[in-house]
């Protein structure tokens, strides 16, 4: 009795730790991100609260919370409430998965990618429900919009999961990063072997996570806000709170696919010392912020573009490159090189 | 009661009383909500059984894609609620004598239930050791099934073919967008410069 209540207090005590450090990370991403979206503008961003504005996100999180709450009439009350705490609750149930040192994760699933992937899928349903239960035009175009890209680009992230997962020979998150550990460091890791998988991950990621040049989900020039035009307060935080949570979790996703994980890029003595962590988070940083340059440098697609770069040209390439990457690895193991 | 089975009667009672409430639910897109709820425990389930495979591509698949559609679709239809309950009396001894019907029957197959000894056999079969479940199913999938496995892929594409057939139009009149076109102009193509002098016009 006492022995599975220790093991769940110990589950428990490691959630909460990486829930912290995750908010406290995700709190300066929110802050990177209007940073650097200002210094590709020459804007200086946000400034007054705090030093450099460091604060700015918990101000901003503080001024949410003590806001009225405003359920429009019309809405549909229950599903309206729910959707924001469906988008968070998704949005940090993945993170029960990650591994962001060797082991260092609160479920070392068999099955980790897969979960990964089914909670990112089911992300879409704060977006539909949010947007259905507002009872508004603009919502309701923005929730028929999201439903269809998230769907679309899932597909093609799906087949280039099962890319890495072909050459890794694993479902399992803390393996996949083991399988990429070699002699050649940062050259053995997958985005070079894979590289034209890598990029379209990196850009169905975008898609997925509704981030510029894609957030037509939000357009805020047709839109106004897209799904979250009727929320305000605490669920609107919630939305905000899920969405640049999925963001920091296909960062890091991209970071344990492709580039390593939590291994030193030069993986001889001095920089070996260097604790897994530390390399995880850089190489997360380092993919969010090329997602905040992309959000500041390029213009947003239109929708019918959008969906033909999902079906006609994403699912062809990596439909195919599943099938040359199944080939290579088959060839190399009847020659014996693997 | 260990921790597992207390989780089996929570997803069991969850999923009952979801699958309940997607019969009886007034709200359609409530219904698809509720099924979408029934999918997620019986999932749970399949996590307690050990089949964790299972249970993350039944929430890929089904929650993940099947629902989505499904909900997309009830979010727009256009429904009287008041005037769909009218009709309930009306069809009330057609529908519950078809429930009754089923239910003898199923009552029927499970006294006279025995199970064949070859169908037995292969579920006491246990993975081998240092091999996960999905290594375990591939290995079977591909090899000794690999014709019923394709088979059913082909169902899938004729359903698929066949929804594309019904729905597929060739409109006369309609513009469409060739994109290799679009990306094939070039500045002397679709530019023309001309002098306006001033009175005159081009």
């Amino acid at each position: 009795m006492s022995d599975w209540m220790l093991s769940l207090l110990i589950m428990l005590g490691k959630s909460l730790l990486v829930l912290a450090a995750l908010l406290i990370y995700v709190a300066y991403i929110l802050y990177a991100d209007r940073k650097i979206w200002a210094a590709v503008q020459l804007r200086r961003g946000p400034n007054v609260v705090g030093p450099w504005g460091l604060l700015q996100s918990f101000a901003d999180m503080l001024k949410f919370v003590l806001k009225e709450p405003i359920i429009p009439a019309g809405a549909n009350k229950g599903v309206f409430l729910l959707a924001p705490f469906i988008t968070g609750m998704l949005a940090l149930a993945a993170w029960a998965a990650i591994p962001v040192a060797d082991g260092w994760a609160v479920a070392n699933l068999n099955v980790g990618i897969l979960y990964i992937f089914a909670i990112s899928s089911l992300g879409v349903y704060g977006v539909i429900m949010g947007g259905w239960a507002s009872n508004s035009k603009y919502p309701f175009l923005s929730a028929l919009r999201s439903a269809a890209q998230m769907v679309s680009y899932e597909v093609s992230i799906g087949f280039v999961i099962i890319t890495v997962l072909l050459c890794a020979g694993s479902l399992n998150l803390n393996d996949i990063v083991m399988a990429q550990d070699s002699k050649y460091g940062l050259f053995g890791w997958y985005w070079l072997p894979l590289f034209p998988m890598f990029i379209i991950f990196f850009i169905s990621a975008l898609a997925e996570t509704n981030r510029p040049p894609f957030d037509l989900v939000e357009a805020e020039s047709e839109l106004v806000a897209g799904f979250m035009v009727e929320y305000s307060s605490t669920p609107y935080m919630m939305f905000m709170l899920g969405e640049y949570v999925a963001i920091v979790t296909m960062c890091a996703l991209t970071t344990i696919l492709f580039l390593g994980g939590w291994l030193s890029p030069i993986p001889y003595a001095p920089f070996t010392y260097v604790p897994g962590i530390i390399w995880f988070v850089l190489k997360s940083t380092l993919v969010f912020f090329m997602f905040a340059m992309v959000k500041a440098f390029v213009p947003r697609y239109r929708y019918d573009q959008l969906m033909r770069l999902g079906w006609k040209v994403f699912l062809p390439i990596s439909l195919v490159m599943v099938v040359v990457v199944a080939g290579v690895l088959q060839y190399a193991i009847q020659m014996g090189w693997r | 009661m260990s921790v597992a089975a207390a989780f089996f009667y929570l997803f069991s009672a969850i999923m009952i009383a979801s699958a309940f409430m997607v019969i009886a639910a007034r709200n359609p897109v409530h219904s698809v909500l509720f099924l979408i709820l029934a999918f997620v425990n019986a999932s749970g389930l399949f996590l307690l059984l050990g089949a964790e495979f299972v249970a993350m591509i039944l929430v890929v698949v089904y929650v993940g894609a099947v629902a989505v559609l499904f909900l997309f679709v009830v979010m727009m239809l256009d429904v009287d609620f008041a005037e769909l309950r009218q009709g309930f009396l009306q069809y009330l001894p057609l529908g519950s004598m078809i429930g009754i019907v089923v239910a003898i029957e199923l009552v029927l197959v499970m006294v006279g239930w025995t199970q064949a000894d070859a169908a037995i056999a292969p579920a006491g079969a246990t993975v081998q050791a240092g091999v996960t479940n999905t290594e375990a199913l591939g290995l079977v999938l591909y090899t000794k099934y690999v014709y019923l496995f394709q088979a059913s892929g082909l169902v899938l594409l004729t359903a698929m073919i066949g929804a594309i057939v019904l729905t597929l139009r060739h409109k006369p009149d309609v513009k469409r967008q060739v994109i290799a076109d679009q990306n094939a102009r070039t500045r002397a193509g679709a530019i023309e410069l001309k002098k306006a002098p001033s009175r005159a016009g081009v």
